[in-house]
């Protein structure tokens, strides 16, 4: 681990300023935001984006003869293309916009269970998944007869990587699809995602990745990743809800039939039989969340301006000095002490409900999750029913987080008398 | 205990408006919840959980009659029992403290009364006493499906 030491050259306040909500007050105290993995906040180039579409050049994509359609269009699909620079994709039409990583998963499972899924084949999944990383598998399996397999979770929350001698018999050869969190959002583990799908694909096993919690801490390129899908949401990158993002490889995307079915998807319409688009417009029925695909693109344009390297160091000083600090409470331990981590602690302190503690700790303007994260197997899986996640963005500073420990202490002592 | 259910809920606003900081506030909800009738453990039971809470609440009601031996209702069973004197005692539980104190200042209001006053009761004494957030519809806090589940209650035995 590198040494807890902020870098001067780090442009904290100029970072802050670009987001208006930091200013707004929370029970009469200054918000303090740790709940970045649930929702980033927007900056306002962002805010300012997404307004410009609606005041300036709102029209529906790809139709119309009008200039502004014609301007709509442009943006969406110049927004497309900043998506592909920042992802390393190979081509802008790999592409496919969602409303976020859920409707990326349930068009993955949807259209990959049809494509490949056969009775008593088997899904691979982590026992880290979120819920919508799961569920929609589960459907698919229950579909065409498949099994949903499972790799373990140690006690440190890491992945019991499958090999020769370490865990055999992980991938069997029934094992079709390999679908897996790049970064858990409760754990905060980095999970060595390129490892795992290297491995996969020399058995010639499709491998989807959920990348939401990954994208807005590091470098993606899904080219060295060499997965076949790659999961995102705009909303946990500083871009605006109800936008996110599908990747996929433009030969499987090509086998792939399409999800959902409506206007912009199709070649040709005939009662007897309808031709559809290629990609990415065949996943894309029906009018796009326009604003929202121009949010993402400007979001990412903003990511990139501001080194995402930088940000990530800044986090992990962040990450470094509050486990340290938490760690003096009393009866406190962390869920989730994998060595690859990204700014999430998951908090559980002996005695003290996490729902009391995420309620004392908004009173005093510190907003964390609290609960068990959409991840209720993994919650079983440590026995526990619920956690307190706090999670760091680019914007938070090292007097944030001792406003968290002293507040966190303070929360303690009222409940424990 | 107050003479109407009103009157109790302006005693509860009357203790509260005296503390004018959070942490007290917070402290006096805590101290509520170590007077809450506790519920009888044949009684915690799954079947028993508020829904619609992060913590975990369980409630139980039962009508008592002073002529009539006391009738227990199963949740949500609108059984034909017409007491128009009875009233209905709840006892309950939580695993978190905040709503242990929350789930008892209700109960401390709405206890032995009849159904038909639980019914007509109005809640915003919640929002006098500062303590709004926590009838946001938030699937994290479970005030809102309290409130109701008791409303469930008195509607089952007012038949």
């Amino acid at each position: 681990m590198k040494p807890a030491t902020l870098d001067p050259a780090y442009r904290i306040e100029e970072i802050r300023a670009q987001f208006p909500i930091l200013k707004e007050r929370v029970h009469g105290k200054p918000l303090i935001y740790f709940d970045n993995a649930a929702t980033s906040q927007k900056p306002r180039r962002v805010i300012k984006a997404v307004s410009a579409y609606y005041a300036t050049i709102n029209a529906n994509v790809h139709r119309g003869v009008h200039t502004l359609s014609n301007l709509a269009t442009e943006a969406q699909e110049a927004a497309r293309e900043a998506v592909r620079q920042h992802i390393h994709a190979k081509y802008a039409h790999e592409v496919i916009f969602t409303s976020g990583t859920t409707a990326s998963m349930n068009l993955a499972a949807s259209s990959l269970g049809q494509l490949l899924l056969k009775k008593g084949d088997e899904v691979l999944i982590s026992g880290m998944e979120h819920h919508a990383n799961i569920v929609p598998w589960q459907l698919a399996c229950e579909r065409y007869g498949a099994k949903l397999k499972v790799i373990p979770v140690t006690d440190s929350g890491e992945l019991v990587i499958p090999g020769p001698t370490r865990n055999p018999g992980l991938f069997t050869d029934r094992t079709r699809i390999l679908a897996i969190t790049h970064v858990s959002n409760t754990l905060g583990t980095i999970n060595p995602v390129k490892e795992l799908v290297a491995q996969a694909k020399k058995l010639g096993i499709i491998t989807v990745v959920d990348g939401a919690q990954a994208v807005p801490h590091m470098r993606i390129d899904v080219q060295d990743l060499g997965c076949d899908l790659y999961a995102f949401s705009g909303h946990k990158m500083y871009a605006p809800t109800g936008i996110g993002v599908l990747y996929g490889r433009e030969e499987l995307l090509e086998q792939m039939p399409p999800w959902q079915g409506g206007g912009e998807m199709i070649d040709q319409v005939t009662f007897e039989k309808t031709t559809y688009a290629k990609p990415p417009f065949k996943f894309e029925a029906g009018t796009p969340h326009i604003a929202g695909i121009i949010g993402l693109g400007e979001a990412v344009r903003w990511m990139q301006d501001y080194d995402l390297d930088a940000m990530a160091a800044h986090e992990h000083v962040l990450l470094e000095h509050a486990t340290k600090e938490l760690l003096t409470i009393d009866g406190l331990r962390i869920i989730g002490t994998a060595k690859e981590k990204v700014g999430v602690i998951s908090i559980v302190i002996d005695g003290v409900h996490h729902y009391d503690l995420g309620t004392l700790l908004d009173q005093q303007g510190i907003a964390v999750r609290t609960g068990h994260h959409c991840t209720q197997p993994l919650m079983d899986r440590f026995g526990i029913s619920g956690t307190t996640r706090v999670s760091f963005a680019p914007f938070n500073t090292i007097d944030e987080v001792d406003a968290l420990v002293a507040a966190t202490g303070r929360a303690v002592k009222m409940l424990k008398g | 205990m107050s003479s109407t259910l009103a009157q109790a809920q302006q005693e509860v606003v009357d203790e509260f408006a005296m503390l004018s900081d959070w942490q007290d506030r917070y402290e006096q909800l805590i101290e509520q919840g170590r007077d809450l009738p506790l519920i009888a453990p044949e009684h915690k039971l799954d079947e028993n959980l508020v829904r619609g809470c992060q913590s975990r609440v369980w409630l139980h009601a039962e009508l008592q009659d002073a002529a009539l031996s006391t009738l227990s209702l199963p949740k949500g069973e609108g059984q034909n029992y017409a007491h128009n004197a009875s009233t209905i005692h709840f006892t309950a539980d939580s695993d978190a403290l905040i709503t242990k104190g929350i789930v008892a200042l209700l109960v401390r209001v709405y206890n032995d009364r009849t159904p038909q006053e639980i019914l007509g009761a109005s809640t915003e004494f919640i929002d006098r006493i500062g303590l709004r957030e926590h009838l946001s519809p938030n699937r994290a806090n479970g005030l809102s499906a309290m409130i109701d589940q008791m409303k469930r209650y008195a509607l089952a035995f007012s038949r």
